[in-house]
């Protein structure tokens, strides 16, 4: 029950953030409010199906230009329309990639994702008509519950209505990955992250589950990315590229993830502490390079693993 | 006949691992399958779950031909397996590996949203299995946790609470003092019992064991099989105890 506590006084702080924070630090928690989307779906692979994806970054492209498309060449502004969108989109794409996908695991799962990764990136950039190019589209201001909203200044919009509405869809999403990992299907993908050969002489289809499990993944990380874009107003190739699926691998890390909120831990930490390495040393790269080391070594379960550590890490865990 | 099995062969490139096996097993059947090592128990006992494909032959599960299939098909038929190298879920605890197998079991893996802490009926049979096996007192502790024999017997338990028609144990009690081995027998003829098993299949080296509780003995060696008959007939087989029994015997 401490556990439910320290989540509700989190999120009642987001929450009175706009109203208490400079506007500054307020706009920094929109990316973070996208990134934790995407990656209590990232993790549902990683830390509950033993997956590690370097391939997301395309259904973070996926999201971003589906809105951006509908925005700017579909005179679609609602949000709600873009984000059922991209989340169906995500879908969409992710079957084919996943039912390939699924039948690796390791270093091969990894690979197929990357590769897969860097196929959607080159189409992103060359095929100008569609995306824009490396110029990208820009994500016009999505409309709200139906309302446009285009009347406001950009800042109001964005530390009020727009950051209330990031702050829903966080809610939403990680009340439905909280199910999605306390149900039935959430103990299968434990069982196959633990012992896949053990988990197939008691029935359970290794390679279903990872499936629905890549699925579902693509989905968080689309609609996640098509939050993204109305804080730039512009969606450009480098969210599809694989450096940016290595960003989430990084953030998913640095929270933890073994844990439920490990994740969205590493993308708050993440986004405030690259923020601020950058406003002090221009190569943040480096300083981060070296924080992940330390990671790997000293803390593999992340900072959600030094705070809840009851006991003792597993020895290894591929 | 539930589990039958006609001309099962097994290449590993040269090497015949199994070279021409015929048996089968009937509704109520004990069998245990003894022979030194390399006879190709293991082998046939893959073979028989469906994690090794054999070279030819075929093996057919209630009538029907299974062999290949896989594991997960034929888990879903009816047939259940434990590991010779304890197999269990590292991070989970013995109440969830046993709720795993419940949902497997119900078909439930596909509810996605529904609340696994709210399914009665997986919740129930877990605990049930749990205290059929003794488990129950460490049943929130994670599996890496136990001790060696308390894994062995969830990886045993795990089988068990699919609810299988027929059950094939590769050495259930291997790493288990000599001690314990006679409780841990008489858990699993308990829990057959309860569950309504039809048939067990073993593979055991120890003696012991095997002629104590084994219906019938299959000994298998050099991938054929030498003799399959009635325990006292196994004792009275020359053939046999100058190839498994005796060789056993001074093995321990």
């Amino acid at each position: 029950m401490k556990g439910r506590l320290v989540v509700m006084a989190a999120t009642a702080a987001v929450a009175v953030a706009p109203l208490v924070a400079s506007t500054y630090h307020v706009l920094l928690m929109l990316p973070f409010m996208a990134y934790a989307v995407v990656l209590l779906g990232l993790n549902l692979l990683f830390g509950y199906a033993g997956l590690v994806s370097f391939g997301h970054a395309l259904f973070v492209g996926i999201g971003a230009y589906t809105g951006a498309f509908l925005t700017s060449h579909g005179k679609i502004r609602s949000l709600e329309v873009i984000l059922v969108a991209a989340a169906a989109l995500g879908a969409l794409v992710a079957v084919p990639v996943a039912a390939l996908c699924a039948r690796y695991v390791k270093i091969y799962f990894g690979m197929l994702t990357l590769a897969f990764g860097m196929v959607f990136y080159t189409f992103v950039l060359k095929f100008y008509r569609l995306t824009g190019g490396d110029e990208g589209t820009p994500f016009l201001r999505p409309s709200l519950l139906g309302r446009s909203l285009d009347a406001m200044p950009k800042i109001d919009y964005l530390v009020g209505p727009y950051y209330y509405y990031s702050l829903a869809v966080l809610i939403l999403a990680a009340l439905g990955m909280w199910r999605i990992v306390h149900s039935p299907f959430g103990l299968c993908l434990k069982t196959i992250r633990d012992n896949p050969v053990k988990a197939e002489t008691l029935g359970i289809g290794v390679t279903r589950y990872r499936f629905f499990a890549f699925v579902i993944s693509a989905i968080y990380a689309a609609v996640g990315g098509a939050l993204l874009g109305p804080p730039t107003g512009n969606v450009d190739p480098t969210l599809a590229y694989w450096t940016h699926s290595g960003n989430l691998v990084f953030m998913t890390l640095l929270g933890g993830f073994a844990s439920f909120f490990g994740p969205v831990v590493g993308a708050f930490v993440f986004i405030y502490l690259q923020n601020w390495v950058m406003s002090i040393v221009p190569y943040w790269r480096l300083i981060f390079g070296a924080m992940l080391a330390v990671i790997v070594i000293l803390a593999p379960e992340g900072l959600m693993g030094l705070v809840t550590r009851r006991r003792p890490a597993p020895a290894s865990r591929a | 006949m539930i589990l039958q099995a006609d001309g099962l062969r097994k290449f590993y490139g040269e090497f015949c691992a199994l070279d021409g096996v015929s048996l089968g097993v009937d509704a109520g059947e004990f069998v245990s399958i003894i022979g030194p090592n390399g006879a190709g128990k293991s082998t046939l006992i893959n073979i028989l779950t469906g994690i090794t494909k054999p070279s030819a032959g075929s093996v057919r599960f209630k009538g029907r031909e299974v062999g290949g299939i896989g594991p997960v098909r034929l888990a879903r038929l009816g047939m259940a397996r434990s590991f010779q190298l304890v197999q269990v879920f590292p991070d989970l605890t013995v109440l969830e590996t046993l709720q795993a197998a419940g949902v497997a079991r119900l078909g439930r893996g596909a509810r996605l949203f529904a609340s696994l802490a709210g399914d009665r009926e997986v919740q129930e049979a877990a605990l049930e299995v749990a205290e059929l096996f003794g488990l129950a007192d460490q049943r929130h502790m994670p599996a890496r946790q136990l001790p060696q024999g308390d894994k062995k017997l969830l990886d045993v338990a795990s089988a068990f609470a699919l609810r299988p028609e027929i059950i094939l144990l590769d050495e259930p009690t291997s790493g288990v003092s000599t001690a314990d081995k006679t409780a841990v027998m008489e858990t699993l003829v308990a829990a057959s019992r309860r569950i309504g098993l039809r048939a067990i299949i073993q593979v055991e080296h120890d003696m012991d064991i095997v002629f104590a509780y084994s219906d019938r003995i299959i000994a298998l060696h050099q991938g054929k099989i030498l003799a399959d008959a009635a325990p006292a007939a196994i004792q009275a087989d020359q053939r046999v105890i100058d190839t498994v029994i005796g060789r056993k015997a001074g093995a321990h």
